[in-house]
């Protein structure tokens, strides 16, 4: 279960407090605040445009907010406790082990570490055999399993997901499901938007929905898919069109 | 010496204008090039240490330059830019005479003493190739980081930390555009004519040694020279294919 007690050590719990973001035609976050304790999954979920995936790089420091704040428990030094995994996995031209090595790299792992951790890494993800491949001439679902592997290889605490297999089979799609579980039985807490139903019901601990740039509603998953507050996202569950 | 023998059979060449005297000055200026005639040998080894030393040169200067010139967004950049990218066809003989005046005993640089020098000639290669190398490496970087830079961003990897990765992930790419640089500076002749002064045994390179014998007749050594330049030519071409080639392959 969540741990909710701060740990000095830890970087979590993550405190998003009052988030809004603009650019220059819209407000596309307004208000956004929660929490994230250390542990479990959090789905967070809603339709093209209520502003997941902007709030995922806000989390992961890629854009700075308008105003608000993402607080963490111990401020992180570097990107090594909190990693990032994106829609289209960006693929480096180097190696499946190259790309693994090379995060390491920036993450701050001394040198001498970082084979041991990247093989081990791989070797967990099922990417032993293609280690040597050029991680550009994978499958999809390899591309994304690899991403997941590089991303976690340094051992962050709590790891971002944008929406890891709306581009996948269902093949695929389970294997990173399969992943994520592994990962969360390891204790790393995950953060991931999605608008597969499906998939938020299959994963999720606890649901934050999100509509048009605003926290609709923030509930545990059964709370959640039993009987959702917001009107929003009942139609949401209905299959209701939102716009 | 060879050399001598193909000049004395050159001006015999030049001067009765004849198609079996010009296959005469051919196979004169092909045996140049299989007795390894060292007076010969010594003309194509300054030309390559010189162009070589001016890329390299180039290369330690514009790869990092060029990477900046991506990454940095500052007032001007665009106009930056324009100039490198216009920098890249300058006259070679306006950066010579520019090169020249820097150098001379007037110039600022004058008291080095370094005119018609081989560094004087590498100086002046140098300002030729900076601009190709700048304004490739802007490029190559600005498209990769294009794609990569959500990723390098999610690992705390901005600006100036950004550099080594995007140069790695570039290096085929940028491979090619050195070899281009290298094509350009050796293939010129009015830089190094005017800063290295042509002189014989000391800044005599292959093509003002062309421009040189042609004019005094010398066909043979001219023909040899150009024999080893075309070379050379196809050898950068098929290593910028092989470059991709092998960018195609391991890095995609």
């Amino acid at each position: 279960m969540h741990d909710t007690i701060p740990n000095p050590a830890s970087i979590l719990p993550l405190r998003v407090e009052r988030l809004c973001f603009a650019d220059a035609q819209a407000r596309l976050l307004e208000d956004v605040s929660f929490a994230i304790p250390r542990g479990g999954l959090t789905i967070v979920l809603g339709a093209n445009g209520a502003g997941k995936s902007l709030l995922m790089r806000l989390c992961q420091g890629l854009l700075a907010p308008t105003s608000g704040a993402v607080a963490w428990n111990a401020q992180p030094e570097g990107f090594s406790r909190h990693a990032m995994v994106f829609q289209k996995p960006v693929m480096l031209r180097r190696s499946a082990r190259g790309n693994v090595l090379h995060a390491l790299a920036a993450s701050g792992v001394a040198r001498a570490g970082r084979a041991g951790r990247a093989d081990a890494a791989l070797q967990r993800f099922g990417l032993a055999d293609l280690s040597e491949r050029p991680a550009r001439l994978l499958s999809g679902g390899e591309q994304q399993r690899l991403a997941i592997a590089r991303a976690v290889a340094a051992g962050p605490e709590i790891l971002f997901l944008d929406e890891p297999t709306s581009h996948l089979d269902p093949g695929a799609t389970l294997q990173v499901e399969q992943m994520l579980g592994g990962l969360k039985r390891d204790g790393v807490t995950l953060v991931m938007t999605t608008h597969d139903m499906g998939q938020a019901r299959r994963l999720a601990d606890r649901v934050l929905f999100m509509h048009k740039g605003r926290l609709i509603e923030d509930a545990a998953a059964h709370t959640f898919f039993e009987g959702p507050a917001a009107a929003e996202a009942r139609a949401f569950l209905a299959g209701d069109l939102l716009w | 010496m060879l050399w001598q023998c193909a000049r004395a059979g050159g001006r015999r060449a030049h001067t009765a204008h004849g198609s079996g005297e010009q296959v005469d000055s051919l196979a004169l200026a092909l045996g140049l090039i299989v007795s390894l005639d060292p007076g010969f040998l010594a003309v194509v080894g300054l030309s390559l240490r010189v162009t070589a030393t001016a890329v390299l040169i180039a290369a330690l200067i514009g790869l990092p330059l060029g990477a900046l010139l991506a990454l940095k967004r500052f007032p001007g950049r665009s106009m930056v830019i324009v100039v490198v990218n216009a920098m890249m066809g300058l006259p070679p003989v306006v950066v010579g005479l520019l090169v020249f005046l820097a150098l001379s005993r007037a110039g600022p640089l004058g008291a080095l003493g370094l005119l018609f020098t081989p560094t004087a000639m590498i100086a002046a290669q140098t300002v030729l190739a900076l601009p190709i190398v700048i304004a490739i490496t802007r490029q190559i970087v600005e498209d990769l980081w294009g794609e990569y830079r959500e990723h390098l961003l999610s690992l705390g990897l901005k600006g100036v930390r950004a550099v080594p990765t995007l140069l790695w992930d570039g290096r085929f790419s940028l491979t090619t555009g050195l070899l281009a640089a290298f094509g350009r500076a050796s293939a010129e002749v009015g830089a190094v004519l005017i800063v290295g002064g042509n002189i014989a045994g000391s800044t005599r390179t292959m093509t003002t040694t062309i421009a040189l014998e042609t004019s005094k007749g010398d066909l043979p050594l001219a023909l040899g020279l150009g024999l080893v330049l075309i070379g050379l030519t196809l050898l950068i071409n098929a290593a910028a294919y092989g470059a991709s080639r092998v960018g195609a392959r391991h890095a995609v």
